[in-house]
């Protein structure tokens, strides 16, 4: 007996393909509102290179897995569907793993495990579930593809603001000279929650002002 | 018909008001403080006043545009603020750059005061949050000490308190250390009598032991503050440290060093006493105090840094609602175990 495919395409609330690509951006940001993916948002984003070889590796992984799940969505089984969704990205997490490496082996020392983590990231296992698997291609790829540059623009204020404080740098050009006073802080893991904590808040007053703008 | 005149009123508790509201007790406070800002001037100088100043201007500066940019009423007037100004400017070590002290000042208020709501809503002492900060972005500068009562304190501004922001300091003096620190990673102690005058190294307001107690002794006899959070913290202190310098006196200060050294008389008398961040039982009040003396001497006996008095406040004060909800008195009638509700 044949599985039956579960993942019936259902006709989605939000139909048009602009607001299905921009609503990752800015309105349901994976970092600033969701507040998904935690773990590689605190940990590399200690310098703008790092955090966007990040931001860049994640929204890769996300567009080809969520492309192709929506592709396999009818073959999927229901109820191995997670173990089948991993396999899909843990083979194209290989792929930016190598393609980092390649580039730049000093970011890949510096991103250490953080890369094979992708696989877990919640906001890839969750466009995939939520979206991917219940959409056709085009919707898929765009819903990811916003949901990444959202993340990954989220990434690179975050690691940029790290960076220029605790290093006084951009991209490692130095920006104060020699004698500049690190802060200490921005480098430690603290100083990550410190900037994302304040990043959230201020990306929350600017969406209350807009919603009571909009009234 | 004669109108009907209303001859008693009802209402609910309480029914008599002390008078005391905050901007009255702020000022008190602020009276205790200044002999404190007094002698930090007469021990660092120019140093010390510039501090102070840029400091309270700034919290200024933040609260109102704080209020502003919240649209919460304007709090500036009740002194608050100001008292924040004042301790946060106290903690500091003499010659930290000024614009550390902009930041931090920002940060107290922003961070410790603001993000939590503002007036009586602040988990954290403020004061104490901007220290921390300061504390954690540039450990180098806030471990270094200018030393006290240097000839040129009133003749010329240290060159390093005029670092360009965002630039190291240049310390034109050697700096000496603080006597915890000479205590700790060098093995000799200060003498008590210096450590009571406030003849030493140490951050501005914390030196003199003396004139931060005859500050807290004004507060306490106009009943401003309670005299159990200090009373607490001395007595825990006196006895932990006790009990470490009899098991081993070679590596530990006594437990007099630990009472009169850093910064334990003014977080004490004023750190700790923050109505807001402190409980509101009585026996709490006592707990909270031996807590704080408690992780004290475990910090500075055993931990990494010398100095530990601001840890201790800050762990405090995260656990002060739960010293509360624990300690909270049976309402008048009431049996114990008595359809009590523990933490509803």
């Amino acid at each position: 007996m044949a599985h039956k495919p579960i993942n019936i395409p259902v006709v989605t609330a939000e139909p048009v393909d602009t607001d299905v690509f921009i609503k990752g951006l800015w309105r349901q940001n994976p970092i600033f509102v969701q507040v998904l993916g935690m773990c590689p948002t605190l940990a590399v984003t200690n310098s703008a290179i790092n955090a966007l070889t990040m931001g860049l590796a994640t929204l890769f992984v996300l567009v080809m897995s969520c492309g192709l799940v929506s592709l396999l969505r009818r073959v999927i089984p229901h109820h191995g569907r997670i173990a089948g969704f991993v396999l899909i990205v843990a083979t194209f997490v290989t792929i930016a793993d190598y393609a980092i490496q390649a580039v730049s082996l000093e970011v890949h020392k510096a991103l250490g495990a953080f890369v094979s983590l992708i696989v877990v990231n919640c906001i890839i296992l969750g466009r995939i579930e939520a979206f991917a698997a219940k959409n056709d291609l085009k919707p898929a790829v765009l819903d990811a593809l916003g949901m990444g540059l959202g993340f990954a623009a989220a990434l690179l204020v975050l690691g940029g603001v790290r960076e220029l404080l605790g290093s006084g740098s951009i991209f490692g050009a130095r920006l104060f000279g020699e004698s500049f006073a690190p802060w200490v802080v921005m480098l430690l893991p603290s100083g990550g929650f410190l900037v994302l904590g304040v990043l959230v808040l201020g990306v929350a007053w600017l969406k209350t002002g807009q919603a009571e703008e909009s009234k | 018909m004669e109108p009907l005149r209303k001859t008693l009123s009802i209402h609910t508790s309480p029914h008599i008001a002390s008078g005391a509201d905050v901007a009255r007790i702020m000022r008190h406070v602020i009276y205790a403080l200044l002999p404190v800002c007094g002698f930090a001037i007469y021990a660092f100088g120019w140093a010390a006043l510039l501090t102070l100043v840029v400091a309270v201007v700034v919290c200024w500066l933040s609260e109102v545009l704080f209020c502003r940019l919240l649209r919460k009423p304007a709090t500036l007037a009740d002194g608050s603020v100001t008292i924040t100004g004042i301790l946060f400017a106290l903690t500091l070590p003499p010659g930290l750059p000024l614009w550390m002290t902009v930041v931090g000042a920002f940060a107290a208020v922003g961070l410790g005061k603001f993000l939590f709501g503002g007036l009586a809503a602040n988990v954290f002492n403020p004061a104490l949050v901007g220290r921390a900060f300061l504390q954690a972005a540039f450990p180098g500068a806030m471990t270094t000490w200018s030393p006290v009562l240097a000839a040129d304190r009133f003749s010329q501004i240290p060159s390093s308190l005029l670092a360009a922001p965002f630039m190291q300091p240049n310390y034109d003096t050697v700096s000496s250390a603080s006597p915890l620190a000479l205590l700790k990673f060098e093995h000799t102690p200060t003498p008590l009598g210096d450590l009571f005058l406030g003849t030493t190294a140490g951050s501005l307001g914390e030196t003199s032991s003396l004139i931060i107690l005859l500050g807290g002794a004004y507060l306490i006899a106009r009943g401003m503050m309670s005299w159990r959070i200090p009373a607490g913290i001395l007595v825990a202190v006196a006895v932990v440290g006790g009990i470490s310098y009899v098991a081993d006196s070679e590596r530990f200060g006594s437990p007099l060093f630990m009472l009169f050294s850093g910064g334990l008389m003014l977080g004490a008398m004023f750190m700790a006493t923050d109505p807001v961040s402190s409980p509101v039982t009585h026996r709490g009040c006592f707990v909270y105090g031996l807590l704080i003396g408690l992780v004290v001497v475990v910090i500075r006996n055993w931990g990494g840094l010398a100095e530990g008095v601001m840890y201790a406040i800050l762990f405090a004060n995260a656990v002060s609602p739960h010293i509360d909800n624990w300690l909270q008195p049976l309402p008048f009638g009431r049996k114990p175990g008595h359809g009590r509700e523990r933490g509803s």
